[in-house]
């Protein structure tokens, strides 16, 4: 097998086991998430009108919104392979740039939503959510966890992408060795995903 | 060392799958907004799932992989379901 | 990765000579998998001695009745802390971290694990963990006293420390799964030339199947965890019933991980004792594709009876029959297991040096501890049984006479090979009969507690089990002799033990084809298999 110019030699390089190693990884977030689609769905089960009442709370038109931004950021993320593959170097690293702008714009989304709720009083342990019966309490209290790791883990998406751009310019990513990139596209689709699956389970439950 | 001559899926192709995306959230919204509480159930169960299914097979790439991948992602989700099924032996059943 | 050979006591080329860092930095920055390896084992040694003395110092507490040496508070503390650093810091580590990081890429003819800088990574994310514990226990409002299963709803109220260590946990949980990634890539990706599943070491094996385990459950664990977390600060109320929570919903979650993990605490120690047994006996392993499928099968099964933790919680009838039921079919591989390993012996040509003398011990107190798990599971015994000593003798039996006394196994196997030296064997058996006596004395003696009702973490007990518990505390102290003369065999060997040979026990797996210790590289060429792992000639012999 060839080796790039400008690697080090004795470096042991194995594609298919760097992307092994990334789904098992992603695979671990699916469990970490899972956990509390677990207890979603038993609390679910438990207060059915309460969690259909708590939807009400919720604008289904930003999380429409919010999905629409992330399917598109992973589309300029998938778009960004097909280019570095294709020896695209500014293109790739144009799209993976605006892949990190719609990052942003989604959690300014949730900024937004999240502000308006705690305004009104409806956070955990806040005044109106205490008044709320208990079934929509713990509606409203996994929506902000959910939905609050999930932004934790788009930030942590817009670092590794970040980097890329880095690594991008720096030409340490390129058309013979893009690995990196792929797996970092993996993750950001992963996170995208997990929103699939929130949106309707929050936003579509009224 | 030269990345192995990947399958390189074009441009067009992502542009559809996510045209088909956009199309099944909107469809989704509309279920849930227009019909009656079961049938709206039963459209996020199976829409959800489908559009899942294509940012993995297309986005990450899952259809171009090898059988043992398509395995281990099988093995991962196949857990979770059988953890929230079993799960349901207890919650459904007091 | 280059090796500048300094001739240093180990020899021209070891990785044990300098690798051109000098120093502790040649050890705490090295990615070289060996090396790894003998930082897991020597922080993990440590972990296990505090462990132990906490259990010595319960122990002396249960030696009268009243206060002895502490106060029901620190008893409290003092039980959770001793679970805590005994599972977290030394038996789900254990043998993956240690054993296997250093002899997996030499038992399949690899240079090093899939990922070396992400092993070194789940190192420091493990010291990270410890640290954070040992935090917990002098910051804040003192060391948490919920026990290392940190139920709620008392988890959530207690004002003790308990953010802080099941975030310590949380860090550990990290280093776990990050060993888990490697194993099972560097399984996949890494076997030498010819070297089919099928022709694979049963130690290997195993660790697959553990690291899967570790990748799938793990996560549900770090979950549970945050949420522990989150509640203490935001009091969602997902565990209050208060709010309308369900405490039940904890245990599920907790031990939908907390089961299979005993399962990565005694995979590996199984697959150790498949490398020891086939060398000592000079025969081929009985039925490898049993014992190699019956590792997957263990993992697959395993991950399906947690509930039978919850037998008295208050959960649905129904779970409980279908828990039960699960619980009784899953010890069936295990079972398999030991029949194998049992048949092996017969007509082989045994040598009882001290890997096989704990082997063979590892069988009996894994039987016992094993059949009372069974006893566990069924719903009419486990009503009575359930929080009381019976348990604590149960899992003691398979943490500690299983994966404890595998670990000592294969430490003794393998001690020659990682280090170089011979420790002395004489003083290896020798020290069995302490800890073979004393862990019966100790925990077959909290079975017969249990039976009679003595309730778990309870700081007194009752008269009519004084005579008991006097029995249990005086095995705490022969088994801790044994452990401590054991133990320090090996550091007297370290300094005065006489050089190993290449191949003392004459075992026919790849590390007794690689100098003791080995290279930096492992091997001089790549290796070519072909044959399978255990292929003894009887006619030619040794």
């Amino acid at each position: 097998m060839s080796s790039t110019v400008t690697h080090e030699a004795a470096v042991h390089r194995d594609y298919g086991g760097a992307k092994i190693g990334m789904w098992l990884f992603l695979f671990t977030e699916i469990v970490l998430f899972g956990g509390l689609f677990i207890l979603y769905s038993a609390y679910r089960t438990k207060y059915p009108h309460e969690f259909h009442a708590a939807g009400q709370e919720l604008n289904y038109i930003i999380g429409v919104i919010n999905t629409v931004v992330l399917l598109t950021s992973s589309l300029s993320m998938a778009l960004s392979i097909t280019a570095v593959q294709k020896g695209r170097q500014r293109l790739a690293t144009w799209l993976v740039g605006l892949t990190v702008i719609l990052g942003a714009l989604f959690l300014v989304n949730k900024y937004v939503e999240w502000s308006a709720k705690i305004h009104h009083g409806l956070y955990p342990n806040g005044p109106e959510l205490l008044k709320l019966p208990p079934g929509e309490g713990l509606f409203l209290g996994l929506y902000f966890t959910m939905t609050g790791l999930h932004g934790l883990h788009v930030v942590a998406g817009m670092i590794v992408l970040s980097i890329m751009l880095v690594l991008l310019a720096k030409q340490r990513v390129h058309q013979d060795d893009y690995v990196k990139l792929e797996n970092a596209g993996l993750y950001w689709h992963l996170v995208d995903v997990i929103w699939i699956f929130l949106l309707p389970l929050f936003y579509l439950a009224a | 060392m030269s990345q192995e001559h990947e399958h390189v899926v074009s441009y067009a192709t992502f542009v559809t799958v996510w045209g088909v995306l956009l199309t099944l959230t909107m469809l989704l919204t509309f279920a849930s907004k227009l019909f009656h509480e079961a049938l709206s159930v039963w459209a996020m169960l199976f829409i959800t799932p489908l559009k899942a299914g294509l940012v993995f097979y297309y986005f990450m790439h899952l259809k171009f992989e090898a059988p043992l991948l398509k395995g281990m992602v099988f093995t991962a989700l196949a857990t979770l379901v059988v953890f929230i099924g079993m799960l349901f032996l207890d919650v459904s059943f007091r | 990765m280059t090796t500048m050979t300094a001739g240093a006591v180990y020899g021209e080329g070891s990785f044990l000579a300098s690798s051109g860092r000098t120093g502790l930095l040649a050890w705490i920055l090295s990615t070289d998998h060996k090396r790894i390896g003998i930082l897991y084992l020597v922080s993990m040694l440590t972990f296990f001695l505090v462990g132990m003395t906490i259990g010595v110092l319960m122990r002396l507490e249960q030696l009268t009745i009243g206060p002895t040496i502490m106060q029901p508070q620190t008893y409290n503390a003092m039980f959770t802390l001793h679970g805590v650093i005994m599972i977290f810091l030394f038996v789900i580590p254990g043998l993956p971290a240690s054993m296997g990081n250093f002899f997996l890429p030499i038992l399949i003819g690899a240079k090093d694990v899939a990922f070396p800088r992400l092993n070194l990574i789940s190192w420091y994310l493990f010291i990270g963990g410890a640290v954070l514990a040992v935090l917990s226990m002098f910051t804040g409002s003192g060391p948490p006293d919920t026990g290392w299963t940190f139920y709620a709803p008392y988890s959530i109220r207690t004002g003790t420390n308990v953010s802080l260590a099941v975030f310590a946990a949380f860090v550990l949980g990290f280093s776990s799964i990050l060993t888990g990634i490697n194993f099972v890539t560097t399984i996949h990706r890494l076997r030498a030339p010819g070297m089919t599943w099928h022709r694979m070491p049963l130690f290997p094996w195993s660790l697959y199947a553990t690291g899967w385990i570790q990748i799938l459950a793990t996560p549900i664990i770090s979950i549970t965890l945050l949420l522990v977390i989150v509640e203490r600060v935001f009091g969602i109320g997902v565990f209050d019933p208060a709010k309308g929570g369900d405490p039940i919903l904890y245990q599920h979650l907790f031990w939908i991980y907390s089961h299979p993990a005993v399962y990565v605490m005694i995979l590996p120690a199984m697959g150790a004792v498949s490398e020891i047994i086939p060398t000592f006996a000079h025969r081929t392993i009985f039925g490898y594709r049993a014992i190699a499928y019956s590792s997957i099968a263990i993992a697959a099964l395993g991950s399906l009876v947690w509930a039978h933790h919850m037998f008295t919680s208050g959960m649905s009838e129904f779970a409980n029959m279908i828990f039960s039921l699960l619980t009784f079919l899953v010890a069936i591989p295990s079972a398999i297991k030991v029949f194998n390993w049992v048949a092996t012996l017969y007509k082989g040509s045994i040598d009882l040096q001290p890997p096989m003398l704990y082997a063979l011990t590892f069988i009996f107190l894994f039987c016992i501890g094993g059949l009372t798990g069974v006893m566990q599971g069924a719903l009419a015994l486990n009503v009575h049984l359930h929080d009381t000593y019976f348990i604590v003798g149960h899992f003691h039996y398979v943490m500690f006479g299983g994966t404890g006394i595998a670990f000592f196994a294969a430490l003794l196997y393998w001690f020659p090979k990682m280090s170089g030296k011979m420790y002395n064997r004489r003083v290896a058996n020798v020290a069995w009969f302490p800890i073979f006596i004393g862990f019966n004395m100790l925990y077959f003696t909290m079975l017969t507690l249990g039976f009679e009702g003595m309730p778990r973490r309870y700081y007194d007990h009752l008269p009519q089990f004084h005579a008991g518990h006097v029995v249990a505390t005086v095995g705490s102290w022969f088994l801790v002799a044994g452990i401590l003369m054991l133990l320090g065999n090996f550091v007297v060997a370290l300094f005065k033990g006489e050089k190993a040979e290449t191949n003392p026990w004459g075992g026919i797996t790849l590390e007794w084809t690689v100098p003791s210790p080995p290279p930096t590289e492992n091997f001089e060429e790549v290796p070519s298999i072909t044959h399978g792992p255990y292929e003894f000639n009887p006619v030619a012999g040794r």
